[in-house]
């Protein structure tokens, strides 16, 4: 029996339809644990990508992962789960390893595929400069799965919702302000990122990055020392110190990719890489490389990207 | 307030990363150590700087063996007042959790700091484990923390933004960029951390739940493939039909 715990405060996002798409791989019984405001109509959608039943806790505003490791621990014991599954994001990081010693299950942190054959489970070390096997040794399992590791996969059809309370205590963090700017990508979910860098010359240039992204649908990423100069907010800054992403295309503009950038960058699927610099060390991580003034080249791509749209409809 | 602040070490950023042992060990040959960057720039500056400004005292705690002494010196030249050395060997992020917890429990910090992961295993598991092992309230990913008496004001990261969350102490805080800005050591610094306290207490039984069963290499990228700059229309139709991600 497997069990997935997913956040649906913001409703159903890709890393939910994937956590449960990764828990019917290994059950046939897949429960789905969640709290928040998501309606019922929605919530039954994941039984289309393999859940069996979904349990959902509306007085749990998920903010405090100590209320979220007690709701979960109840409700694995409750349908004798073996195995647990997180996203690998702000939420699973913060209540997976709570939950690992509360139910003395071993972790699998950042999962990026499947369980091999031998049990062990797939996650990047070193900043994605090397891939580790992880073995656990405990009868019970958790998995944090890294977002955008595998694909939803829709294999049945709505499944039962059932409402759930008092297992999850008291919330110990209250909440002042959230700050989020509405209607973008969240950049750890996105497939595609159109990302800057330096190159640009001022904050003032990004318009055409924002144009760019518009046009294909995906997320602005940036740099560090455009972060810390103040060009762009600080959760754009991808990277070692910043968010670490894996979409499915990373464009990489004026960007030279220092080793800790590229430590954010690496999982992606394809890399494409405009800079004006030939030795730029970002071009040997590429798979698509373009050497040109990105004045000149953006504003190509984007007009191209469109074009291409235009013939899709 | 009383501030207890967890470190690792980890391989510099510019290390070679290769594996030994049949690829079941990172090989440490010729590997520089450093304090893991989260640790130091993030959880320690900033345990500093509210010590400096609210008074108290800030201890640093490592699970390693002796060789780890070299990275100990170095946050107490950062400027803690102590450190105590958990010896063993450590193998999986819930060893660490439960040494460090079992040696706080009995001790009253207020605050227990973490940086945001190790850059070495990266899994963000050790303070919301310590959290765990403790029954303290947990906030992950903090980028500000200030203190009012027993209430810690913190903003930390959540999808797309940042919060601005309360909460009582004693809390373990795991803490990213934007806490602090790293502090170089001066001469100063270096030569009091020789003469700061190191306490060396052993490590207590604890099962391993995990373990590495072997390491890889990602495969490496083939060749760029580089395009023309006047014909953007062909990198459009590459990531169509041959790439396809778009």
């Amino acid at each position: 029996m497997v069990l997935v715990y997913i956040n649906s405060t913001t409703g159903l996002s890709k890393a939910a339809l994937e956590t449960v798409t990764y828990g019917k791989k290994l059950s046939g019984d897949v429960t789905v644990i969640t709290n928040g405001s998501a309606s019922n109509e929605q919530l039954a959608q994941l039984g289309e990508y393999g859940a069996s039943k979904v349990l959902v806790d509306r007085s749990v505003d998920g903010e405090d992962p100590q209320q979220l490791a007690r709701l979960v621990a109840a409700v694995a014991d409750q349908v004798s789960a073996s195995t647990v599954i997180f996203s690998h994001d702000i939420y699973g990081k913060a209540v997976a390893p709570r939950l690992s010693v509360r139910m003395k299950a071993g972790l699998v942190a950042g999962a990026i595929a499947i369980p091999e054959a031998d049990g062990s489970v797939k996650v990047n070390v070193f900043s994605g400069k090397a891939v580790g096997y992880v073995k656990v040794a405990s009868a019970k399992q958790i998995i944090s799965l890294l977002p955008n590791s595998i694909q939803p996969e829709k294999t049945g059809s709505a499944c039962s919702v059932e409402e759930t309370s008092g297992l999850a205590g008291a919330s110990a963090i209250s909440v002042l302000e959230t700050k989020k700017p509405e209607g973008n990508i969240p950049l750890p979910e996105a497939e595609l990122v159109v990302s800057a860098g330096r190159g640009l010359k001022g904050p003032e240039n990004w318009g055409m990055i924002e144009e760019l992204a518009t046009a294909l649908g995906a997320a602005t990423a940036c740099s560090r020392p455009v972060a810390d100069i103040g060009w762009r907010p600080h959760h754009e800054h991808v990277g070692q110190t910043g968010v670490a992403i894996r979409p499915n295309l990373y464009i990489a503009v004026g960007i030279s990719g220092a080793i800790q950038h590229l430590a954010g960058v690496n999982g992606s699927k394809v890399i494409v890489v405009v800079n004006t610099d030939t030795e730029a060390p970002f071009f040997k991580a590429a798979d698509y490389g373009v050497v040109g003034d990105a004045f000149e080249v953006i504003p190509r791509l984007t007009e191209a990207v469109k074009r291409f749209k235009a013939t899709q409809h | 307030m009383n501030i207890l602040v967890c470190i690792s070490k980890a391989p510099d950023t510019t290390s070679k990363i290769a594996f030994t042992n049949n690829s079941t060990q990172f090989d440490e040959n010729g590997v520089q150590f450093i304090v893991n960057p989260y640790d130091e720039w993030y959880a320690l500056v900033r345990a500093l700087e509210l010590k400096e400004t609210i008074g108290g005292n800030v201890t640093i705690v490592t699970v390693g063996t002796a060789t780890d002494e070299a990275i100990i010196r170095k946050a107490l030249a950062i400027g803690a007042d102590e450190a105590v050395r958990i010896d063993a060997d450590p193998k999986d992020a819930y060893f660490v959790a439960m040494q460090i917890s079992s040696y706080a429990k009995a001790k009253g910090f207020d605050l227990v700091m973490t940086g945001k992961e190790t850059i070495n295993y990266n899994g963000s598991q050790v303070g919301g484990m310590i959290a765990e092992a403790m029954d303290l309230p947990f906030v992950s990913l903090a980028t500000k923390l200030d203190a009012n008496g027993t209430k810690l004001t913190l903003e930390r990261e959540i999808v797309g933004g940042v919060q601005v969350v309360e909460v009582q102490t004693p809390a373990v805080i795991s803490c990213a960029k934007g806490m602090a800005e790293q502090r170089i050591p001066n001469m100063r610094g270096i030569m009091a951390a020789r003469t700061k306290p190191l306490t060396v207490i052993p490590a207590e039984a604890v099962e391993d739940l995990t373990s590495y069963a072997t390491y890889s290499m990602p495969n490496a990228k083939s060749s760029v493939k580089m395009i023309d700059p006047s014909n953007m229309d062909e990198l459009v139709a590459l990531l169509h039909n041959e790439a396809k991600v778009i």
